[in-house]
């Protein structure tokens, strides 16, 4: 949109012409500005507008289901609403947390996309006066034999690569996932934890009349331009080049940024009234929702924002998506201090505005009013509540479960090692620094990774899950499930699960079955939410991944952090010892469709969901947690896509060490994916105590052994593995897929 | 003993360097690269990051920094300059030690943990290391690919220059070269980074003897 000042379209031209359809306004919402304001709103005002009631910016379609999440119990200090959730970690200290979505972006252009994607979430965190300690990322691809998948996933990790490594806060952990529904949506979530002390808490709000509105950071440019209305439209292969939406990223600018922002939280929070980062709808969200928040008008002098162009138009200027700018609110008098320290990191701070008492929000460029309009209305998108239908796959599904075909026992365990969901993703997590600050306790590869929090006993453990093929086959469980999970991996690391932050993908809205889908999933997280007292205290939507009309599966991904009292009892996923007893926990059942081998042997995933056991979830999880605080248990991993034999392999991996396990199941049942499921590894000397403790709940499987080779009996025969063989399928099987 | 670290615009391991020197009893503590003068310290720190945003080549620009003379007369002055990571990109642009970190053989960052060699236990790097000891500690680069001509490297190995090499080089460097030194050996450079090896909760504690090196050369020289 490259509309040159002085030659925009006149409020006549615009009715007229009717771009703010362009923009996504639908009529009646442009109708209704005309009658809220009692005239027509000029060009400017229909593109804030625009950008407002954008659904990236205003959530007005998701709203009615958001506002069913379940937010509060005694650890919340902030709920959702602000940049990010804070949780009470004791001592006076708080974890900070948020996910964020970048998918459109990272489809048009994947390393920019994703490297602003990690830049923006990170702001969310040091907005709220946190220092980032960690970031997580949840990504999901198309399968590696479509050329263009390998473009898009090769970009996107150097992007993430590209940013975090180098403003330094380490890229701890998350997953990665294929599936064809995401080869034109792939998913690039990104969650950033941070820490800090409750005292330096800030919150994204323009009190008191007369206080500045302060810009610092980058300048101004013609990047993103209403980028949050691309986020609310579907893609079509003809628009798919729409690149002038993307942002580009400077890490180094932004780690002045944060430095400097935390520096002033410190030193000034006595002058600070609010902190606000720009992300979607730049300028003009964080200038008018801050105000919004706090009951109170803002007028803005647009001539003195930075610019790094020329010629900037006031919509330009206003829906500019620039990267590695904040706004802060500072008592009047007092703006000197806050310029001085951004100046010190040589960067822009700039006085634009200041905070007014008549609940307008005014914008005057040349020294006339551009725009001015009722704060109130243009923070409250109208609501929309739309139709939900159960999705007719639902209604026909076979109640049978998929039986898979395990004549070749060997072959198909080394057949699914190397399906891109199974096989190791450390060839892509080696591209980012997962080190930088030295607190990684438990690092990629486990099932969540562990922080310590420096000057503490304490550490933070993090990862994020979903598995969507369990959704897409039933929402609501498969909602369940994807919580349940990400809490196993917190607890198989001895940590207590204390809270969760969501990135709900979905498809279009507006299409009634995925509206229902994005309902059900919220109801599915809830009910776990609550029996793990995990509330769900930020999040993200990011609705309209479609292409042509193929929507992705439901793919609400879980962010989860848990908090470990104790460092030293840090429990990891391998094996430690020779001789430690292998234990499962938990009920291995007919679970099949949805299930990796599904997936692998049919080409897709069919039938009715198996089911999930609250009770038996809870139980589980407990356990381990309790065994591992009594010391009891030299590994813990949590069970998953491609069940039990999987699991089993991985913990031999890691350790380096070899099993030798006797079970009375099926062949089938190796691959089978029951939930709530636990393999631990028990030292000989605390077997008696471990089997007291357990009682039905574990089963003994057999010992830990320190041969090459990987001895399995069944029900039915014997086999057996040489892990040096086994482990190279399973390093090795996404190189290759991308090097083909 | 009084140790700087130096941050530079965009460096990001200052602080991991600050708390490992601190572990170790050091008097230490962060100088800006806007400062002129560290004529108070025994020892100079160069930290792992981004320099700059290392936008132009890694190390070009931070070599310009403020502080890079008081470095200079520093380490003319015989007191230790120990670059880690960035640092070793910042000392190899100022010709503080010779040689260049080139792009990675396979382009690419990596973040990993591999084996070194102790190439030479006599420095004030590496003498608290048993002789036979190959030690693991973790890498995390884009632009480690060390590089040097003929003449420098025969320099280098005749001298005992090379202090630490790669087990299984994991970036092309020549002749597996992981760390050296100036000739005097006051002067020292490595791609990875002891400073996050050395607390057995993170997982690895094979820098401490590099951090007890430089601490009794410190102690039996000052």
């Amino acid at each position: 949109m490259t509309i040159v000042k002085n030659n925009e379209l006149t409020p006549e031209q615009v009715r007229d012409s009717k771009v703010y359809r362009q923009w996504g306004l639908t009529e009646s919402e442009y109708n209704l500005i005309v009658t809220e304001l009692n005239r027509l709103p000029n060009f400017t005002e229909t593109g804030i507008f625009s950008g407002m009631w954008s659904e990236h910016v205003s959530y007005k379609k998701s709203k009615p289901i958001l506002r069913k999440f379940w937010s509060t119990n005694a650890r919340v200090l902030q709920g959702p609403g602000e940049g990010a959730g804070i949780l009470d970690i004791g001592d006076g200290q708080a974890v900070v947390f948020k996910a964020e979505s970048h998918n459109h972006p990272s489809f048009v252009e994947p390393y920019e996309g994703a490297a602003t994607g990690v830049g923006g979430i990170l702001r969310d965190i040091f907005s709220m006066g946190a220092q980032p300690i960690a970031v997580l990322d949840s990504l999901r691809f198309g399968e590696l034999d479509d050329a263009h998948t390998r473009h898009i996933v090769d970009g996107v990790i150097a992007g993430i690569a590209g940013y975090g490594n180098a403003i330094g806060i380490p890229t701890v952990g998350g997953e990665i996932g294929f599936d064809p529904v995401y080869s034109g949506n792939p998913l690039v979530n990104v969650m950033a934890v941070g820490l800090m002390d409750q005292a330096a808490m800030q919150v994204g709000q323009a009190k008191g009349i007369g206080n500045s509105i302060i810009y610092v950071g980058a300048k101004t440019g013609r990047d993103g331009i209403n980028g949050a209305s691309f986020a609310s439209a579907e893609f079509s292969t003809e628009h798919a080049s729409d690149r002038s939406a993307v942002q580009v990223g400077d890490p180094f600018l932004e780690k002045l940024v944060m430095d400097a922002t935390l520096k002033a939280v410190n030193a000034h929070s006595d002058i600070i009234v609010g902190i606000q980062d720009m992300g979607a709808a730049g300028l003009l969200s964080s200038s008018s929702e801050m105000a919004a928040k706090a009951g109170m008008g803002i007028t803005l002098d647009l001539n003195n924002v930075p610019q790094r162009e020329t010629n900037m138009t006031p919509y330009e200027l206003m829906l500019s998506e620039s990267q590695e700018r904040m706004l802060f609110v500072v008592k009047c008098g007092e703006e000197q201090a806050i310029i001085d320290l951004f100046q010190e990191a040589d960067l822009d701070a700039v006085i634009i505005g200041e905070v007014t008492d008549n609940g307008r929000y005014i914008l005057e460029f040349d020294h006339q009013v551009v725009a001015d309009v009722p704060i109130d209305f243009l923070t409250h998108a109208p609501k929309q509540t739309l139709p939900m239908a159960e999705p007719k796959r639902l209604l026909s599904m076979s109640e049978v479960q998929y039986q898979p075909d395990v004549s070749n026992l060997k072959q198909t365990i080394l057949s699914l090692l190397a399906q891109p969901t199974i096989a190791s993703k450390a060839k892509l997590f080696r591209h980012f620094d997962s080190m930088v600050r030295s607190d990684t306790v438990i690092k990629p590869g486990g099932d969540a990774s562990l922080v310590r929090v420096r000057g503490t006993k304490k550490a933070l453990a993090m990862t994020t899950d979903v598995n969507a093929r369990y959704l897409y086959l039933n929402p609501y469980v498969g909602a369940k499930m994807a919580v349940a999970e990400a809490a196993r991996n917190i607890v198989a690391t001895g940590a207590l699960p204390i809270g969760i932050t969501d990135g709900l993908n979905f498809g279009s809205p507006d299409n009634p079955e995925v509206y229902y889908e994005l309902d059900q999933a919220v109801a599915g997280i809830n009910a776990v939410a609550k029996q793990l007292d995990t509330p769900i205290i930020s999040g993200n939507v990011s609705l309209y991944n479609e292409t042509d009309g193929q929507a992705i599966y439901p793919t609400p991904m879980i962010g989860m952090v848990g908090l470990l009292e104790n460092v030293r009892n840090a429990t990891t996923i391998g094996f430690k010892n020779v001789g430690d007893k292998i234990y499962i926990i938990g009920e291995t059942l007919d679970s099949f469709n949805g299930s990796e081998i599904q997936k692998m042997q049919t080409g897709s995933i069919d039938g009715q969901l198996f089911g999930f056991d609250d009770a038996a979830e809870m139980s589980s999880q407990r356990l381990v947690r309790t065994a591992i605080s009594q010391q009891l248990l030299a590994s813990a991993h949590d069970l998953s896509e491609g069940g039990l034999i999987v699991a089993l392999l991985e913990s031999s991996f890691l350790g380096q060490l070899s099993f030798n396990i006797k079970t009375a199941l099926a062949d089938k049942y190796l691959f089978s994916e029951t939930q709530s499921r636990f393999i631990v590894s028990v030292p000989e000397s605390q077997v008696v105590t471990f089997e007291q403790l357990a009682g039905q709940k574990a089963t003994l499987l057999g010992q830990v052994t320190n041969t090459d080779e990987m001895m399995l009996t069944t029900a039915t025969q014997q086999i057996i593995l040489s892990r040096q063989e086994t482990q190279k399928v399973y390093q090795e099987s996404i190189s290759w897929k991308l090097k083909a | 003993m009084k140790a700087a670290v130096i941050s530079f615009p965009g460096s990001n391991c200052d602080f991991d360097m600050l708390y490992a020197l601190q572990d170790f009893g050091v008097d230490a503590q962060i100088v800006s690269a806007k400062q002129t003068a560290l004529t108070d310290f025994d020892a100079i720190f160069l930290p792992g990051g981004f320099s700059y945003g290392d936008y132009l080549r890694t190390g070009a620009i931070a070599r310009f920094s403020p502080i890079m003379s008081a470095v200079t007369q520093a380490a003319n002055a015989g007191k230790l300059i120990v670059g880690i990571c960035n640092g070793f990109q910042i000392l190899t642009e100022a010709g503080l030690l010779p040689g260049q970190l080139l792009v990675n053989a396979t382009p690419g960052f990596i973040c990993d943990e591999v084996a070194l060699s102790i190439a030479n236990h006599e420095t004030a790097y590496t003498n608290a290391y048993e002789m036979s000891e190959s030690i693991v500690v973790p890498i995390a680069h884009g632009e480690g690919n060390y590089f040097a001509d003929d003449d420098t490297l025969a320099r280098l190995e005749a001298n005992n220059q090379i202090v630490f090499r790669y087990v299984n080089n994991p970036n092309g460097s020549v002749h597996d070269i992981a760390g050296i030194m100036n000739e005097r050996g006051n002067i020292f450079g490595m791609m990875p980074h002891p400073e996050r090896a050395i607390d057995e909760v993170t997982g690895n504690i094979d820098g401490q003897n590099f951090f007890k090196s430089i601490l009794s050369s410190i102690l039996t020289n000052v």
